[in-house]
């Protein structure tokens, strides 16, 4: 039986020199294979008698067993090396950057105003929209600011030329987004007309973003600005009401408890009474200075009127912020005309 | 309105700190904008006299001068300024002193001589920012009295920003008033006393427009010494008044312009020819002005003329003809009340504002007239003496102060609080409304001096400033609940706006207003929308495309060494069509130049062309299927373009930017440009289920060599129009010109799948269908299939 022993030695000790897949399964040819020498071995069982026939064979087999197990340890041995090898090969320097388009950004501003339209439709306000060339009527007259009151030198108006060259009659560019609550009113009585009765008319809670313009233009003043205007018109709105929705955006806008507001008497024509919202943070670099932020007051009974509204029984409120402001102090912007410049480095830090 | 805290308190003297006051003020909605004091921080300077002056043995420019501080042993001080002499009173630092800046005075030797302090300008007490040199004070000064006392140089500057509604605070009279309602203290108003007439001489008045006149009052005072110095104590209020001293009687109509409210107006009486007339200007009538501008008014501008014509726009300017002069022996002094409706918008459209008009188009308390002319006599016989006419007083319909209704009830429901009948009376006393009460209701009527109360509103207004705003709760408001409808086949403008952020597209706002070139180079637009007043010439324009701002765009950051941009922007457009209505549609726009992706460590540096961007809009309008046609466009290269449509119709442009601009822009490489309606990305299409097929699709490709200058578009809709229903999909995957095809000619192929949802599709099913498309494409497009 020492024969045996040393082919299942030598095999081994064979298997274990070699590191090639073809080799390893060349080599077990040479044991395993149709003459082999193990095969050899079994084919060479039938010569003896059959009472050796059980006992060598199962030393045989014993062996062969030997062999196949060193023969599969082997070839797991070589695909392991193998897979080693090609998964170092394929290492990749995984602090390269990524490949492909990077994400673009919205506006400052318009993340603002997203914020705000958000915030104002989580307690039921919509948003609405108006014409930027509009007409006197909407931006002064229905707005009770008549021709030639004081009032309409708040604002540096831009008019435009017709087409022969004149001053155009009764347009402009919106100085305030303010129209649009005079123009969203009418339009909803007009839509609740049909209702037999002006105790149906629901509630009217909308804001209006936009675009707005003055004849104005230094580090803190832009020709084109923005505004949001609010508009809550029900029949049981009040001034504490709308001190309350202010307070509560501001805090929810900013994100901190950490402020305070304060609403100082002033003057709109179209709201009275009227007054300036000041904010002061409670920490941070604009600590405890206030900053004018909006104009608000309780929406004029003229403009009531105007639209078709009854004012001894509607009573509301309006408010103008002004988006830019918001923005550079979310943001810490130093710069209002950053917003207008189109540049890409600012406006990349928006994303 | 600038005016100084001494000069208020000698109305009404509130005994509160300067900041306290300030914010009692600013909450009372006279917004204090500024609080300066008059001079900065100093101490130990007091008035001296110069006793001696000789000159310093060493030094040329200096003296040494003796001088009496008060405290009867006179100091030595040496002083270089070119004014000092004997006998002048002048400011002195004592040692001690710490003057502005940090400057701290000490005895000292100049040039070997002892020095006791300083002599001051007014520059070294910080109270003008130049000097040329000492300041002299008056000769009553008294010795020894500290500067700060006897200059009142703790005194505060106050500047008010007021609201267009409360002209009543446009004199210190006027905010005394209100102070004292703040605070409830007692207003001690002017004893102004009638001066009597010491002769007869009188100017008649006629009233030609007496809707804008209603009052007009006058008088003459002859032997005036025009040339009369203005007391210090004028000039000192007028000064922290922010407005310059010019001539006694100049500065005595401006004082009572502070003082009272009521605009005045001087005329030297001798250059006055006849009677004056209060009327609307003739047409084409000019008048130069006390400001040297000679302007040609319009016959709705009230003047005040003589026989020889308009002598002063009324309540605005008057006239540099008949304005008192240092010469003047005979004054007119007018004082009148003129309608703001008649004033108000004439100065702006002459282009300038007067402290008259700033007051008459708020509104004059017209019960105020007579009393300011008294007030102005008396200080006129004061100051530059003369003899006083009796006042001709011309006067029609005052305005009438209607009683205005509060009701209790009204307050509580538009304030949200509960305020008693009580509480409200008391408000009206403090704000001196007169009123009449009827348990819970209020009947109030306005003074002759609040122009600002005509409804109930107004009444809830002043009700709620003197309650406090700060003392109004803030509650959380209560309102009816609907959910907001949300249109699923809509798209919000949030969306498409995150939609091409996430395809890399930073988002840009550029001013509506754009430069006329622009407008002619980007969208062929020679009559665009101008503003009759724009800022500058490069803002002058409403743009009717985004396009050119956002090249601009690229210009700016490709200056700035930005080279991959990919802009966009949403906004308004503007034209005006024939009938002249302003059409405003929302646009949207993008651009992309640069490499079509970011640069890196392997990519292939391409530069983003045509169809790259076409996927973003592709992408972007998705589910939706558009399609292009060549087209031509101003911004464009006419070989690049394409219109875009949707449903059938044009909505947009793509294309790449036309060479021509791209070298006059100073542009590296052309940018791909889109613009499109805003409205059409904004509707989309609600899903709607199709079967999935369970059976396998079979795909077959075909490649057919057709007319190099056909269209793929047109190809493959007629193809998709021709296909049996079998047909799913089919996609062009190669595009080959050259060896083995004719010149003149291309290969297209397409790859077609094709599915059943009843059965796996056979050869035999499939066959004929291609077969079918191969003829389809050789009868209607001369193709040959490629072998």
């Amino acid at each position: 039986m020492n024969s045996l022993d040393s082919i299942v030695a030598e095999a081994l000790a064979a298997f274990a020199d070699i590191s090639d897949p073809n080799e390893l399964e060349n080599a077990k040819a040479r044991y395993l294979g149709k003459s082999g020498q193990i095969t050899e071995q079994m084919k060479s069982l039938g010569k003896l008698p059959p009472e050796e026939r059980k006992q060598t064979g199962a030393v045989i087999n014993q062996a062969k067993d030997a062999i196949e197990t060193a023969l599969t340890a082997r070839r797991e041995d070589i695909r392991r090396a193998a897979l080693e090898a090609r998964l170092a090969e394929e290492a990749l320097d995984v602090t390269l950057p990524g490949r492909g388009e990077t994400q673009g950004g919205l506006h400052p501003v318009t993340r603002t105003l997203d914020r705000i339209e958000s915030l104002f439709a989580s307690i039921g306000f919509s948003v609405a929209d108006g014409p930027e060339i509009e007409t006197d009527f909407y931006n002064f007259t229905a707005l009770n600011t008549p021709e030639d009151h004081p009032a309409r030198s708040m604002h540096d108006t831009f008019y435009l030329q017709d087409a022969d060259g004149n001053v155009a009659d009764g347009v402009l560019l919106r100085t305030h987004t303010s129209p649009i609550q005079a123009r969203y009113m009418q339009a909803h009585v007009a839509r609740h007309a049909k209702q037999s009765d002006q105790a149906d008319m629901p509630e009217i809670r909308i804001i209006a973003p936009g675009r707005v313009y003055r004849v104005d233009s230094d580090a803190t003043h832009s020709p084109m600005f923005h505004q949001v205007e609010g508009l809550w018109i029900g029949q049981n709105v009040s001034f504490a009401d709308l001190k309350g929705v202010i307070a509560d955006f501001l805090k929810s806008f900013f994100e901190t408890d950490e402020l305070t507001v304060r609403f100082r008497p002033s003057f709109f024509p179209f709201t009275e009474p009227s007054a300036e919202i000041d904010v002061a943070f409670m920490s941070g670099s604009l600590k405890g200075r206030w900053l004018e932020i909006a104009g608000c007051g309780m929406v004029h009974p003229n403009v009531l009127l105007h639209a078709g509204i009854d004012p001894e029984k509607y009573t509301g409120f309006a408010f103008g912020f002004g988006p830019d402001r918001l923005t550079m102090l979310r943001y810490g912007v130093n710069d209002l005309r950053l917003f207008y410049e189109g540049d890409q480095r600012f406006l990349h830090q928006f994303i | 309105m600038k005016f100084s805290q001494s000069w208020l308190r000698s109305f009404v003297d509130t005994g509160l700190p300067t900041e306290e006051l300030s914010h009692l003020l600013t909450m009372a909605g006279l917004e204090v904008e500024e609080l300066d004091p008059v001079a900065p921080v100093f101490d130990g300077v007091i008035v001296a006299r110069v006793l001696s002056v000789t000159k310093h043995p060493d030094a040329d420019r200096l003296n040494v001068c003796q001088v009496d501080i008060g405290t009867g042993s006179p100091q030595q001080i040496v002083c270089g300024a070119p004014n000092v002499a004997e006998g002048l009173n002048v400011p002195c630092a004592l040692p001690g002193a710490k003057l502005p800046g940090d400057f701290n005075i000490k005895i000292a030797k100049v040039r070997g001589i002892e020095s006791s302090g300083m002599l001051c300008s007014s520059k070294e007490l910080g109270i003008t920012e130049e000097s040329s040199g000492l300041l002299v004070l008056p000769i009553d000064a008294p010795v020894g009295q500290s500067i700060r006392q006897y200059l009142d140089l703790d005194d505060q500057l106050f500047t008010i920003k007021l609201t267009p509604n409360r002209a009543d605070c446009l004199s210190l009279t006027g905010i005394a008033r209100e102070v004292a309602a703040l605070t409830g203290k007692p207003l001690s108003l002017l004893d102004i006393t009638d001066t009597p007439a010491t002769h007869h001489a009188q100017r008649n008045i006629e009233l030609q427009a007496a809707d804008a006149c209603p009052r007009y009052c006058g008088r003459i005072i002859t032997e005036v010494n025009a040339a009369a110095v203005t007391p210090d104590w004028m000039k000192q209020r007028l000064e922290r008044s922010g407005i310059r001293s010019i001539s006694a009687l100049v500065d005595i109509t401006n004082y009572v312009l502070l003082e009272l409210g009521q605009p005045l107006h001087a005329f030297d009486n001798d250059l006055l020819k006849g009677s004056l007339q209060v009327r609307l200007a003739n047409a084409e009538e000019r008048i130069k002005l006390l400001n040297e501008q000679t302007v040609t008014l319009s016959n709705d501008v009230l003047v005040i003329a003589d026989d020889a014509g308009a002598q002063a726009i009324a309540g605005i300017m008057g006239g540099a003809g008949t304005s008192v002069t240092d010469n003047t022996h005979n004054v007119f002094i007018e004082s009148a009340f003129f309608a703001p409706k008649a004033i108000a918008g004439r100065a702006r459209r002459l282009g300038f504002s007067s402290d008259s008009s700033h007051r008459f188009e708020r509104g004059v308390d017209f019960a105020n007239t007579r009393h300011a002319l008294e007030r102005a006599t008396q200080l006129i016989v004061d100051i530059c003496g003369g003899q006083v006419g009796p006042i001709s007083e011309a006067l029609t319909v005052l305005p009438d102060r209607k009683p205005v209704l509060l009701r209790g009830a009204r307050v509580r429901k538009v304030l949200g609080i509960d305020l008693t009948a009580t509480t409200i009376a008391e408000l009206f006393t403090r704000l001196a409304l007169p009123f009449v009460q009827d348990s819970d209701n209020f009947t109030v009527t306005p003074p002759s001096y609040r122009f600002d109360i005509e409804i109930e509103e107004d009444l809830i207004e002043e009700v709620a400033r003197l309650y406090g705003y700060d003392n109004i709760p803030s509650l959380a408001p209560k309102g009816t609940l609907a959910m907001l409808p949300q249109t699923e086949s809509r798209r919000i403008r949030k969306t498409l706006r995150q939609l091409l952020a996430n395809r890399g597209y930073q988002e840009t706002i550029n001013f509506a207003f754009v430069e006329e070139s622009w407008e002619q180079d980007f969208a062929d637009n020679a009559t665009p929308i101008r503003l009759a007043n724009p800022i500058a010439s490069q803002l002058s324009v409403m743009r009717s495309s985004l396009i050119a701002g956002l090249v601009s765009n690229l210009q700016t950051n490709l200056k700035r060494k930005q080279t991959r941009i990919r802009l966009f922007e949403m906004g308004r457009t503007f034209t005006r069509d024939a009938q002249a209505n302003y059409l405003q549609p929302w646009k949207l726009a993008f651009l992309a130049a640069g490499s079509a992706q970011p640069e890196g460590w392997n990519t292939d540096g391409r530069r983003a062309d045509f169809f790259d961007i076409k996927a973003d809009l592709c992408a972007l309008f998705s589910p939706q299927i558009m399609t292009f046609s060549k087209a031509k466009h101003p911004s464009l290269h006419p070989g690049r373009t394409a219109d875009v449509s949707l449903n059938g119709r044009v909505i947009g442009v793509i294309g790449e930017l036309h060479p021509e601009w791209v070298q006059k822009y100073d542009l590296t490489h052309p940018p791909i440009l889109v613009e499109i309606e805003l409205e059409s990305a904004e509707q989309t299409t609600l899903a709607s289920f199709q079967e999935v097929s369970r059976f396998p699709s079979v795909t077959r490709d075909l490649a057919v060599v057709v007319d190099q200058h056909l269209t793929l578009g047109e190809i493959l809709s007629s193809m998709q129009e021709a296909s049996p229903s079998l047909v799913k999909d089919i996609q062009l995957f190669d595009i080959y010109v050259g060896k083995g095809i004719p010149e003149g000619k291309k290969s297209l192929a397409f790859r077609v799948v094709m599915q059943d949802t009843e059965k796996t599709l056979q050869d035999s099913d499939v066959e004929p269908v291609v077969q079918q498309l191969l003829t389809f494409l050789s009868e209607n497009f001369a193709a040959q299939q490629r072998a």
